[in-house]
This record gives C-alpha cells, sequence and structure tokens, in this order.
C-alpha cells in the first residue's frame, strides 16, 4: 500500500427516535476515517499524482469498512459522501488530488452502482478538527429525503504532516423526511441526478 | 422505575498502527459504545432516582456485547474498559451517576468476571460536549502501559432532557507504552489494583 496509516477508525450511528417517534427500521449511518501521512506536506509539490494513487486506495478500503460496519452488501447501500482534512503544513489542493480523480472509482465498484456524484468536503484544520461530511443518494443526486451530513473527528489527527480522509455511506435516509421532492422509489438512476 | 427509551446509538472504533515509531504486529483497537436516552428526572430534583440502575441493566449489556463484537467478538481479547456519562442541562450530575452500576458490571459479566474496578468519569453539559472517558486494565488498575483514554462525543446529543451513556474497551496497551512500572504480564490479578 503506498498510503501510509497511522489509524483507522469506524463510526456507526443509529438513530432510534426523533421528537419522541419512532424510527423504523432505525436509520443507521457509517463513516470510515483514515489518518495517514501527508508525502507533500511542508513544500510545494507540482505534480500530486501519489496523492491520486493513495486516494484510490483509500476509496476501497474505506468505503469497505463502512459497508462492513453497518453489515450490509454494498449494493444496499442508499447514500453516499466523502470528506477529507489536510494538516496545517499541507494545501487544500492534497485534499482534492486525494478526493477528486481516482477515489470515486473503487468506492462505485464496491457499492455495485453510484450514478450520483459523491458530495464532498475539504478543509485545513489542526488536530479535533471536525469533518462535516455531506450525504446525497448514491444513484440519484437529487433525492430529497437522502440529503444529509455526517459528522466526524478524532481528537489526535490530523498533525501537522497528516490528512484525515473519510467515506461516508448510509443505508436510510433522514429519520423524518417530510419536504417532498424526489423519492428514492421514483428514480430512474441512469444519468446520477433523477 | 421510568421506561429506557433509547433515541440513537453511536459505535466507534479505532484501529490505530503506530503514532511515529515502529509499526505495530497488532494495531491497538479501541471501540466506544454511546448510548443517548432520556433523563427521566430532567427539570427537577427527583429524590428517588436509585430504582433506575436496574432499568439500565439491559441496555447496559447490549452496549457490553456490542463492544465485544466491534472488537472482533472475542471477550479474551479485551485488555481495558473505561465509562462515562454526559448530562444533559436540565439534569442533574447525580443522574450520570445512576451509569455506575449497571455500565460497570455489564461489562464485568460479558467479559467474565473482571477484577478492577472501571475506570469514570461524567459531566453535564450540552449537544457536542466531548467526554475523555478514562481508561485502565480489567484486572489490574495498577498496569502502567494500559493507562489511557478514549474521546467521545455526538454533535446532536446530549440534548436538556437526556443522557448520553458511554463504555469503552480496547485490545492492548497504548500502541508505544515504554514508561515502565507494573506489566500486564507481571499481575496477580487478585485484588483488582496489582
Amino acid at each position: 500500500m503506498k498510503a501510509k496509516i497511522r489509524k483507522i477508525a469506524t463510526f456507526v450511528e443509529e438513530t432510534r427516535r426523533e421528537m419522541e417517534r419512532e424510527i423504523t427500521p432505525p436509520t443507521r449511518k457509517a463513516a470510515a476515517v483514515a489518518v495517514i501521512e501527508n508525502p507533500c506536506a511542508g513544500k510545494y509539490v507540482e505534480d500530486l499524482s501519489e496523492l491520486m494513487e493513495i486516494g484510490e486506495e483509500l476509496g476501497e478500503l474505506l468505503t469497505t469498512r463502512a459497508v462492513a460496519a453497518l453489515g450490509i452488501s454494498g449494493p444496499d447501500a442508499q447514500s453516499y459522501g466523502k470528506a477529507a482534512a489536510v494538516g496545517e503544513n499541507g494545501e487544500l489542493e492534497h485534499a482534492a488530488a486525494i478526493l477528486h480523480p481516482k477515489l470515486g472509482t473503487p468506492v462505485r465498484r464496491v457499492l455495485g452502482k453510484g450514478a450520483a456524484l459523491i458530495p464532498s468536503s475539504k478543509k485545513r484544520g489542526g488536530m479535533g478538527t471536525v469533518l462535516d461530511i455531506p450525504l446525497g443518494h448514491k444513484d440519484a443526486a437529487f433525492v430529497r429525503s437522502h440529503f444529509d451530513g455526517m459528522e466526524v473527528s478524532l481528537n489526535d489527527a490530523p498533525r501537522a504532516n497528516e490528512i484525515m480522509v473519510a467515506v461516508a455511506v448510509t443505508d436510510s435516509g433522514r429519520p423524518l423526511a417530510r419536504v417532498g421532492g424526489l423519492k428514492k422509489d421514483q428514480i430512474k438512476g441512469e444519468d446520477g441526478l433523477r | 422505575m421510568p421506561e429506557v427509551v433509547v433515541r440513537k446509538k453511536l459505535t466507534s472504533v479505532e484501529e490505530i498502527f503506530h503514532e511515529g515509531g515502529p509499526v505495530a504486529a497488532n494495531p491497538l483497537r479501541r471501540a466506544a459504545a454511546l448510548a443517548v436516552i432520556r433523563n427521566p428526572f430532567a427539570g427537577s430534583y427527583v429524590a428517588s432516582i436509585e430504582g433506575f440502575m436496574d432499568d439500565l441493566k439491559p441496555l447496559g449489556l447490549e452496549m457490553a456485547r456490542s463492544l465485544v463484537a466491534a472488537l472482533g467478538g472475542d471477550s479474551k481479547a479485551i485488555q481495558s474498559y473505561g465509562k462515562g456519562a454526559i448530562v444533559g442541562s436540565a439534569g442533574e450530575l447525580e443522574h450520570g451517576a445512576l451509569w455506575h452500576v449497571p455500565g460497570g458490571y455489564a461489562m464485568r459479566e460479558v467479559l467474565g468476571g473482571a477484577k478492577a474496578i472501571v475506570a469514570s468519569t461524567k459531566k453535564v453539559g450540552g449537544p457536542g460536549t466531548r467526554l475523555d472517558v478514562p481508561i485502565t486494565h480489567i484486572n489490574a488498575s495498577y498496569v502502567r502501559s494500559h493507562f489511557d483514554a478514549m474521546e467521545v462525543g455526538i454533535n446532536d446529543a446530549p440534548r436538556a432532557d437526556e443522557i448520553l451513556l458511554a463504555l469503552v474497551m480496547t485490545t492492548g496497551a497504548r500502541v508505544h507504552a515504554r514508561v515502565g512500572g507494573l506489566k500486564a504480564s507481571d499481575i496477580k490479578g487478585e485484588d483488582g489494583l496489582r
């Protein structure tokens, strides 16, 4: 593996009640987070292909971990998202190199499909930086019930020369979704939008 | 006593490969199980609250079992533990103390009679409050390599009338433990201390 991983964390959040209403089945979100060494920290590096390849590795690893944490098969995932936080000696572009060119293909391979854009966010920050991973339906970005987010953080990451990379997967939408819009059973799932 | 009403649960697992030193042959794994429950005593002073400890026992067992499962399923692999609670703003610190018995005994039961006291902490706080749950060896509190802590929290909990309950287990010592003291291999494991 190209990525030098210091730690991996998984989070599974299960919501059983909201506003005193029972949620059946509970909504569930999982995130897998890897803390890696940033090979480009502390200097300007023109060619970021090493980070792109690391992104490809992490796309597979983190999606596999998140799906396993939910105990579902990849195709049963409903929405997804990704995010990265770069330590203070790195550049926002390093997060972009990990997240955008190559990470998506293995995510979609693990999930069977994934016609929609993978929503993403990125930032630079110190240890304990909180990532809000945006979430959207994996096959149709306009499914309104699945617009959501998941917050993750690790108190000891990212260090100055590290990058924290996260992939989130769900098997459900928001707990009490009721603001209309496109529903998941109405989608075509061809163009990634509807 | 009142029913235990769970709004949401969060399970997080960290797998730590190194912290700047040699990569561990067996990565340290730490897991936390969190449950957000309604605080039946929120908003007023209730003199008699002790009975709620019995009501919390099934939840404690469920959380302890979920931790063993999250760490691979073998209770023999668990080496240290801790517990904690965050009480929402309409409650009092004493409500967090209700977790000592059901949380601690649940872990001992699942681990087959651990000897050491379960390290703990508690506080009153708003949504997003973080808690550093202290961790010590399950059979001998003085094992220095296993003094540790895991930071936990949930961005939307505890609400004012809720309590966030936490249990933590690990599979080993700090990843680069090297400050001497009582070793896990030297304990007698009779009095829970050494």
